[in-house]
């Protein structure tokens, strides 16, 4: 028998970081909440696992740069055992036997880049300070609820009047300078301020990353401010790991979420959310069970969400259209390799350079190429491959003297030629294609590989259910974000039914490892007195 | 001039940036990198190595020499058992602190005090007819502080499985393994990081072949060496005081206002009046009595009242790792009612923490007061609000 009277003030479908953010942030508040995890461990994208004996990958989201400062402060996550270790350099092996790397210290970094362009050394100091500036702006966007463009709501009209002068306030270049960012593609951004092609290449990859464009796609520029994003959080610092990998940062906040009162069990898939008369009561989970909620929060992908859990009966046809519209189109895959022992790269021997993140993106052409490819459904014969070393700083994830190599693989099309469903059959051949491309640096990668775990975007989809395979739930385009994610007039978390919450990266402001969804969803459900 | 200690020929070559400052005459790195950070978070991720030879270090041995010790500090050490350790203080005849440290008993007739100001003279001077003998260590023992979460794997190739058994303030006499050899050392499960870590004590001609041997057990662990800048840092979160900076030992005082009691201190934990009389014994019962006057604790800066201050400017606040160690007045309602003494962003915490000296009635944690904060060499008001120390606290600290 189902219980009719509500156990819960809020069940929280997913335990995603995001999920989990939100039902810490309700639990502190003192509302009993329930977090339904599928897997057998919490964390969604965000997970470490020992997928082989001894080795702990970060299986799918691998760094953390945007996780919010304020979100670590007010849960307490270092109390909780969220350890960060930032990144320290950043990486570029030229098949040409030449590398660039760009490390922490800035003169450093200015004598490295000066071989490649003595100009582009004396303006990175200028570039960087341009960003930050517009960072400065973007920041009250991400760190609260998304502007209503379209509400007459004094409360809202208010805030987009302020937002307004925040960025009128402005000298005519730095306006110039914004809309060139909201309009420009990466690589023409860049061409605007760099010479350097080898240091254009791999700046320009931050504009790509996670959507189905390439570097020379108008509205790529703008996903470069959100590598600034980091450093104009002041003392927070740029990128970084979290120890034990990125599962650390779900742990804790799982960690902080029990410690508040938050009840979290995993292994309880969802088979639907139950919405009576318009309102969502709780779910029904895959074994039977029903738990009834004052609240249901998604912290799924708008696409599960809605289409999968909630059904298209229980919506209105405009909001099934707008979901229908918004894109999703993964693009990226993931090899992850335990290694048995350190790699060395051909073009510069030794270990310190290797602590950081390492891009291999030779050329804008090699890039663009990339692109071309996956345009007509294949993966790229030679992809662009972020790869990081967490072992080289966080001996708890590999044995000592063996290692664990993450690489971050775009493009890989969700929809291949032969259909997304043939991508089973493919995935031998594209861990192949990464592995063959990293051979060109490292030639002896093969011999110290003990294990390797391929992710094409059909398995992140099948197995951590990011619709398409997209790692951001949904692309981080301009038409997508702010009060158009997930759609238009429905930005603030609520949804068009009654008592259901959307806190995942599918809302305002997006992907990536922040947090930002979960508790700007709390935090709006508690201050609209929701629960 | 500064002089070198026993680990300068490697700590020199590993300092690149060669950042150094004096320590009690010793050359000290303060950082190895011009990127503080890399230490910080090895710190507290993985392990650190840190050079704190130049604490001044005193063995005192004979029949009396407890009699001594609880004779001069705030505390009796009659009871105190072979191998404990304990962090205590130590007062003028009016009460007033002259320094803080750890006094370790090494043998039923010997220990061995640290101190961050020279002590000899005022050990020797309160010997009158004690038996007891009172050496200058401090530039005959070389130390060695190994902290962090992995400081004990780091420290077991030399210490053995004893490191294990190691409680949280004890300390075992050792034989380290050095490089196919054994060098005799103490090993006390003490540090200044507010994390697990422990200090090494050896004879100075053993020091290199030790620091040779922890660098190679540590460097598949992550080791790093640290300097002064990143354990500036690490205190600060931990909440641990510095003399010269957070209070003035008597002997520096130049007015009464510079005076402390350990009570004004918040050492009230390490006094034990009720025993034989000690130095300082009547004054420190009269402030007892009468209550401090003023407090030492810690206090949390509102980031966001701090950042709106920035934001006035158009700027975004940047704090570079470090502790800052300019006074800065505090308020409340209008009305100066403390200093802040040492201020630092914990990289780890996400927090601006200070440390801070306020009057005693505003103490209690949670108590509201305002911190001067310089922007854009204006002077405005931001919260700061009172905090029990450590703000960060590590079970595997004591673990």
């Amino acid at each position: 028998m189902a219980a009719r009277t509500p156990r819960y003030d809020a069940i929280v479908v997913g335990g995603g970081h995001n999920g989990l953010t939100c039902a810490a942030y309700l639990a502190k508040a003192g509302r009993k909440v329930l977090v339904l995890e599928r897997r057998h461990v919490v964390g969604g994208a965000a997970v470490s696992e020992q997928v082989f004996p001894g080795f702990t990958y970060s299986v799918c989201s691998y760094v953390v740069s945007l996780l919010r400062p304020w979100i670590i402060r007010e849960l307490e996550l270092a109390r909780f055992g969220l350890e960060m270790i930032p990144l320290e350099s950043s990486f570029l092996p030229l098949p040409d036997g030449r590398s660039m790397c760009r490390w922490s210290d800035a003169a450093r970094t200015r004598a490295e880049v000066s071989a490649f362009s003595p100009h582009d050394a004396e303006r990175m100091a200028e570039f960087s300070q341009a960003m930050s500036k517009i960072g400065r702006f973007v920041r009250p966007i991400i760190d609260a609820p998304a502007p209503e463009p379209a509400s007459w709501n004094p409360k809202d009209v208010i805030e987009l009047l302020k937002l307004g002068r925040h960025f009128q306030d402005a000298p005519v270049d730095q306006m110039a300078l914004r809309l060139k960012l909201l309009t420009m593609s990466a690589v023409d951004f860049l061409d605007e301020w760099f010479e350097s092609p080898e240091l254009k290449a791999p700046m320009s990859v931050s504009g790509i990353i996670g959507t189905f464009l390439g570097v020379r796609s108008p509205g790529t520029a703008y996903v470069l401010l959100h590598h600034y994003m980091g450093e104009i959080d002041g003392a927070f610092r740029s990128w970084g790991f979290s120890r034990g990998g990125t599962g650390g940062v779900s742990n804790a906040i799982a960690a902080s979420a029990r410690h508040f009162g938050a009840e979290i069990r995993t292994e309880a898939p969802i088979d639907h959310i139950v919405v009576d008369g318009e309102r969502a009561r709780g779910v029904v989970l895959r074994s039977g069970e029903e738990i009834r909620a004052k609240q249901v929060i998604s912290g799924c992908d708008p696409r599960l969400t809605f289409l999968g859990l909630v059904g298209e009966k229980h919506l209105p046809a405009d909001f099934v259209a707008a979901l229908s519209r918004y894109r999703f189109r993964g693009s990226s895959g993931k090899v992850n390799l335990a290694l048995d022992a350190l790699p060395e790269f051909v073009c510069r021997p030794g270990a310190e350079h290797l602590r950081g993140d390492i891009a291999v993106a030779p050329s804008i052409d090699y890039l663009e190429r990339a692109y071309d490819q996956a345009k007509y459904g294949t993966y790229s014969r030679r992809p662009y491959i972020n790869i990081v070393l967490p072992s080289t700083v966080d001996p708890t994830v590999a044995p000592t003297g063996k290692h664990v190599m993450s690489c971050f693989v775009q493009y890989a099309p969700y929809e291949l030629s032969t259909g997304p469903e043939s991508w089973p059959q493919h995935r031998e051949a594209f861990g192949e294609t990464v592995i063959d491309t990293i051979e060109e640096y490292v030639p002896n990668i093969r011999d110290l590989i003990l294990h390797k775990q391929v992710l094409t975007p059909w398995d992140l989809e099948q197995e951590f259910g990011l619709s398409e395979g997209n790692i951001f739930h949904g692309e981080l385009t301009l038409d997508q974000l702010a009060f158009q994610r997930p759609a238009a007039g429905w930005a603030r978390y609520r949804t068009p039914v009654r008592g259901l919450w959307l806190a995942s990266s599918g809302a305002h402001p997006g992907g990536g490892i922040m947090g930002s969804p979960g508790a700007l969803c709390a935090k709006t459900m508690l201050e609209e007195r929701a629960l | 001039m500064p002089v070198p200690t026993p680990f300068h020929p490697r700590t020199s070559e590993l300092c690149t940036s060669l950042l150094y400052k004096e320590w009690a005459g010793c050359y000290a790195v303060c950082r190895y990198d011009v990127y503080v950070d890399r230490e910080y978070y090895a710190l507290r991720n993985q392990a650190t190595v840190m050079d704190a030879t130049p604490l001044y270090k005193y063995d005192v041995t004979g029949p009396n020499a407890a009699d001594l010790l609880s004779r001069v500090m705030v505390r009796g050490f009659e009871k105190h058992a072979v191998g404990r350790v304990s962090y205590v203080c130590w007062t003028d005849e009016h009460g007033k602190v002259l320094d803080d440290g750890t006094v370790t008993r090494l043998a039923e007739d010997w220990f061995r005090v640290t101190s961050a100001e020279p002590a000899l003279e005022w050990l020797d001077r309160n010997k009158r007819k004690l038996d007891v003998r009172v050496v200058d260590v401090s530039r005959s023992i070389a130390a060695l502080a190994v902290q962090g979460p992995l400081s004990r794997d780091v420290l077991r190739p030399l210490v053995g499985g004893g490191i294990d058994q190691l409680k949280f303030f004890r300390a075992i006499q050792v034989e380290l393994a050095v490089g196919g050899s054994r060098v005799e050392g103490v090993v006390t499960r003490t540090g200044y990081t507010g994390d697990l870590g422990y200090e090494l004590w050896m004879d100075n001609p053993a020091a290199l072949a030790v620091y040779d041997a922890l660098l190679e057990s540590g460097a598949p662990l992550g080791l790093l060496p640290m300097g002064l800048d990143a354990l500036d840092v690490s205190r600060v979160e931990a909440g641990f005081l510095l003399s010269g900076v957070d209070y003035t030992s008597a002997r520096y005082a130049f007015i009464d206002r510079h005076l402390s009691t350990p009570y004004e201190l918040a050492f009230d934990w390490m006094v034990q009046l009720d025993r034989r009389p000690f130095v300082g014994r009547s004054a420190l019962r009269r402030a007892k009595e009468t209550g401090p006057m003023r407090r030492f604790v810690g206090l949390e800066i509102d980031w966001d009242e701090f950042e709106a201050i920035h934001e006035r400017f158009k700027l975004v606040p940047h704090l570079a790792t470090g502790t800052c160690r300019e006074g800065v007045p505090l308020y409340r309602e209008g009305r100066q009612v403390g200093y802040a003494t040492s201020r630092t962003w914990s990289p780890l915490l996400k927090k601006y923490l200070a440390l801070a000296t306020v009057e005693a009635g505003l103490a209690r944690p949670g108590t509201a007061l305002s911190i001067e904060v310089t922007c854009e060499y204006e002077r405005h008001m931001a919260k700061a609000t009172v905090t029990p120390t450590p703000f960060f606290d590590p079970e595997r600290k004591k673990a």
